[in-house]
This record gives structure tokens, sequence and C-alpha cells, in this order.
């Protein structure tokens, strides 16, 4: 047995919310995410680019790492038995070099699928300034007790 | 959603629900991302960092599920490559077909299955699920659409699914 601790489901509530995350965004927050997804688009690395031909104020933090820092978020509070099965999300207002970023959330649902899984669904979101610039819902597995793993699950015992 | 709308083309009616520009990953999947994508979020989780803990948990290293479309990326230079290769060359061609040539993203969701793990080769299938009736929308005149990229490993376990919903639209056609 790890020595990592994981939450079980038991020890969620519906309601529940996460302790924020805030994260002061630099130019090389951006970059490192945008190098690290393959993103090689210049909005993501050259300012004067994303001034004059995409009319924003700088460079953004791009789609695949607005979805790593709400996995990031999550897992921090889950543990690493906490498996990701779904997530969608909207960005409606960029997240640029300068800003502080909240990263916040709620339970919103509990539920046990007819093989067992526990699940938990979540609502998230970043916000700078205390306006919402990406909304977020996501659907995590967690632990049933101590002994259960969702990462063991595989084929028709794996429903996200 | 399974929509069809009766006016469609026989040529698009054609292409809908088949599996179009198959495609395998340029090369096998590896650490060196997992660790630069984790560095960028500061991500600690133990199963990418700590190989025992993934052996103990997931079998072996697995990368962040959130990280699946990463691994399409095309190189930004390669030897004999020319112009840009898009990602979702079934939506550009949708659109051309219904001389729709605007098109923002509704909505987007992505669905996990197996985890990918370091040295996975993965291939994807793009899908095209359901083309609206056309209507008129805040941007213009044009028709809802549901693409799907599906990806499976090199045993051809389900990854996950990426699922776009489509406004394609033209302009002012109101």
């Amino acid at each position: 047995m790890s020595a990592v601790r994981s939450l079980i489901f038991a020890e969620v509530e519906e309601g529940q919310a996460l302790s924020p995350l805030v994260h002061p965004v630099t130019a090389t927050t951006v970059v490192l995410g945008a190098i690290a997804s393959r993103d090689w688009r210049p909005m993501h690395h050259d300012k004067d680019f994303a001034i004059n031909r995409n009319g924003t104020k700088d460079i953004f933090i791009n789609t695949p790492t607005n979805a790593a820092w709400f996995q990031r978020f999550v897992t921090d509070w889950t543990g690493p038995k906490g498996r990701l099965g779904k997530m969608k999300f909207k960005m409606k207002i960029p997240v640029f070099p300068g800003d502080t970023m909240t990263l916040s959330g709620r339970v919103v649902r509990k539920s046990v699928d007819d093989t067992g899984c526990c699940w938990i669904d979540l609502d998230l979101a970043v916000s700078v300034g205390g306006k919402v610039n990406t909304e977020c819902q996501a659907r995590f597995a967690l632990p049933a007790d101590a002994g259960d793993n969702p990462w063991e699950r595989h084929g028709d015992r794996w429903k996200p | 959603m399974t929509e069809m709308a009766s006016d469609l083309p026989a040529a698009v009616r054609d292409l809908m629900n088949k599996p179009h520009y198959v495609e395998q990953t340029e090369f096998p999947i590896e650490i060196g991302y997992v660790y630069s994508m984790c560095a960028a979020v500061q991500d600690g989780n133990p199963l990418y960092w700590d190989p025992a803990v993934a052996r103990e948990l997931t079998g072996g290293q697995i990368t962040p599920p959130a990280m699946l479309s990463v691994w399409f990326k095309r190189h930004h230079w390669a030897p004999g490559a020319i112009g840009d290769r898009r990602p979702m060359q079934l939506y550009f061609d949708i659109k051309d077909m219904l001389g729709l040539p605007e098109g923002i993203v509704a909505s987007n969701e992505a669905t996990f299955g197996e985890p990918v793990r370091i040295g996975d080769v993965l291939t994807i299938s793009q899908y095209c699920r359901s083309i609206s009736e056309l209507r008129d929308a805040r941007l213009g005149r044009g028709r809802y659409c549901v693409m799907e990229i599906e990806t499976v490993n090199q045993r051809g376990e389900w990854c996950g699914t990426d699922t776009y919903n489509f406004l394609i639209y033209i302009k002012g056609g109101r």
C-alpha cells in the first residue's frame, strides 16, 4: 500500500468547496505550457503577434494548459487515485501575463455507477480580479475505500 | 447526438459516422513532455514524478489524461513537410462542401479512457456525428455540427474522445 494519501468517496460531500489556488501568471507560465503542449502558434509566445494579429493585450494561456491547471487543481485535493473521466470547458476571457489567477471549485454531485465506480462532478473556474475567465465541468472517479483504486478499472468497468 | 439534416448533399451524408483521416502519433509517447507540462502548471502528482507510485497505482508510468490532445500536434518543422497540416481536416472539408466558410467552437468536451502510457503509439480517427438543419444564429446563417476525434492505443484500447460542437456559418446570411 502506497504511503501517498488519496481522498476517498465518503470524505466528500455535495456542495463542498475546494480550497482556492492562487497563481501569478508570467510570460514564462504561458510559454512553458505552450511548449509542453506542442502548441507552436505565435499568440502563445510572440507578444507582437498577439497584439497586432489577434487583437489581445498580450500572449495568453492556451487550451491544453488551461486543462492541465484544472487537472492539477483537482488532483492536488484528491491525491493520485483521483482519476479524470471527463472535462468540458469554455474559455471566455484569455489569461495574460501579469494576471493573478484564482482556481476555484465545488462538488455538485456524487454518484455510483452500475459497475460500482464512485464519481464526483465538479464545477470549476479560473478567475482574474473576481471575473470568471474559464468555466469547467469535470468528472473524477474516487476510491470507494482505502483499498479501492479507480486506475484498476478498464474496459466495461470504466464508464466516464 | 445523431441529427442529420434532410437537405444535406449526398457527398456530405456519405461522410457521416465513418472514420476519416486516420493517423498515428509522430513519435512514441515520451516522458519529457509530461515533465514539461507538470512544471508549467506546478503539478506535483507523484503518478507522474515517482515511478514507484506509478507502478503501484497504474501499473507503470502514465501521462496526465488532460494531455491527450497534445500527442497529435505536428512538429513545427520536419524534413520535406510542405504547408500547414490542419488538426481537424474533416471539419474544414465539411465547411467547404456546405459553402459555410466561418466556424466557431460552441462547446468542447473530452472523455478519457485507458491511460496513455510512456512508449504508446496512438491512432486517431475523425468522425462527423451530426449536422443540423440550416438555422439563423447571432453570427449568421448556418448549421451546428458535432465532430469527434477518437483515440486508441496500439492494443486497440480506447484512450479518449474529444467532442466538438461547432457552429459553421456564413456571415450576414440571414
